[in-house]
């Protein structure tokens, strides 16, 4: 790769501390990203500070409907803790789909959230769950985490230590998937809380991901896949890439719509 | 520079080594270690040849540091075969025969195993999902399917 200095911590503050003593160090949870864009050199910190044996960043806590996951967890781990599965099976099957074996062994929710690749599966959960998330300075809305194109609230020196949210009563996640990456040409999550509808939409929009409101305006009307009749995100906002056009993109949008509110209904 | 030591599992024993922060698992494994099973296909963590165990959990070694191995188990194509006695897998590649280049057969057969042991009775559909983090250029994937359905028949029996 090139040469490098590489630190494992042992705890948040020991995270912390390392990463301040390093010229331009970053963290690495899984490093399912940064490995690759740091051998193409993408990204070329001088340290790596390793937080992959943080326990207290480690595991999923149910407790009725609020769930609380570790930053550290892993997108196996999520996909196949039974707790989790229970109350918001969504989220497992979000996972469970995720990149390939390889990739959900070790690459970590609070890595995948805190990176927001535009065509990531988590960020459309956050959003969609209304999640909190928690870094080990303050607690973010998910609504306001996601600020861009790999671009988030996060200030250096912050880690995401963990996500909270409340099980919605109906939930699911349908995305039209790159067949070689497996990255979303198009996701959509869509979840029905007590106080209505939200729909978040990843792998399509321009600034990232995004919330659907007229869709969502529409389907806490009627929480049936026929209430999205019509409904069409213009393809202005949309990217156009190799993959697919703004405007397939937008047709892709409202079919995976539909199709979320069907599953979750059933 | 010194390097960092790192004391680690590799197939049951107790391996001791020092590598430089910049070092892939996978590079520690082949030059450093001589097990030179797992290949370098892309680099990238996409094609799997690299693919190795570490605590029980199918990875790609290519996205691995040698420094994240301290003091975890790591399972390698060189300990599937007992001595001379191949793995029912490994076995049933050679009868179906799942390979033809070869470079991507460890990741495969490493994959297969991580997938048998969570899964010892998988649909089709369930191997090709299992199995979606390896590539293979020369077979075209259905008789690794095949040789993976008929492995698993076999040690279920076991």
């Amino acid at each position: 790769m090139y040469s490098l200095n590489y630190h494992r911590a042992s705890s948040v503050a020991d995270a912390v501390k390392l990463q301040k003593k390093g010229e331009d160090a970053k963290f690495v949870s899984g490093g399912m990203t940064l490995i690759p864009a740091m051998k193409s050199r993408l990204a070329a910190p001088s340290d790596l500070v390793d937080l992959a044996h943080i326990a207290e960043m480690k595991g999923i806590k149910v407790s009725g409907k609020t769930v609380t996951i570790g930053g550290g967890t892993t997108h196996a781990e999520v996909a196949t803790d039974a707790k989790l599965k229970a109350v918001c099976p969504a989220l497992s099957y979000l996972a469970s789909h995720i990149g390939d074996p390889h990739v959900r062994h070790k690459g970590t929710i609070g890595g995948s959230i805190a990176n927001n690749d535009p065509a990531a599966d988590y960020p459309a959960a956050m959003l969609a769950l209304g999640a909190t998330i928690i870094t080990n300075k303050r607690e973010i809305a998910a609504d306001k985490f996601f600020t861009g194109l790999f671009e988030t609230a996060l200030k250096d020196g912050e880690i995401v230590t963990g996500v909270s949210f409340t099980a919605p009563a109906q939930a699911a996640y349908e995305k039209f998937r790159n067949p070689a990456s497996r990255y979303a040409i198009v996701g959509v999550f869509v979840a029905k809380g007590k106080d209505g509808v939200r729909v978040a939409v990843t792998g399509a929009g321009d600034e990232g991901v995004f919330r659907a409101k007229g869709m969502e305006a529409a389907l806490t009307k009627s929480f049936v896949p026929a209430s999205l009749d019509g409904l069409a995100i213009p393809a202005s906002g949309l990217m156009s890439d190799m993959h697919a056009s703004a405007e397939y993109r937008s047709s892709l949008i409202t079919v995976m719509a539909k199709r979320a509110v069907a599953k979750a209904s059933a | 520079m010194a390097g960092l030591a790192v004391s680690t599992t590799i197939n049951g024993d107790s391996v001791e080594y020092l590598c430089q922060p910049d070092e892939t698992l996978l590079d520690v494994l082949r030059d450093r270690l001589g097990l030179t099973g797992a290949k370098e296909g892309c680099g990238t963590g996409d094609c799997g040849a690299c693919s190795i165990i570490l605590d029980g959990r199918l990875v790609c070694s290519c996205l691995v540091l040698g420094a994240e191995a301290e003091g975890r188990r790591v399972e390698t194509i060189e300990g599937m075969a007992d001595g001379d006695v191949l793995h029912p897998l490994q076995q049933k590649f050679i009868e179906h025969a799942a390979l033809q280049c070869g470079i991507c057969t460890p990741g495969f057969l490493i994959a297969a195993k991580d997938l048998l042991a969570r899964n010892p009775d998988p649909t089709e559909e369930e191997i090709r999902f299992g199995l979606a983090g390896n590539l293979c250029r020369c077979t075209g994937y259905d008789k690794i399917v095949r040789a993976v359905q008929d492995a698993a028949s076999v040690m279920r029996a076991a």
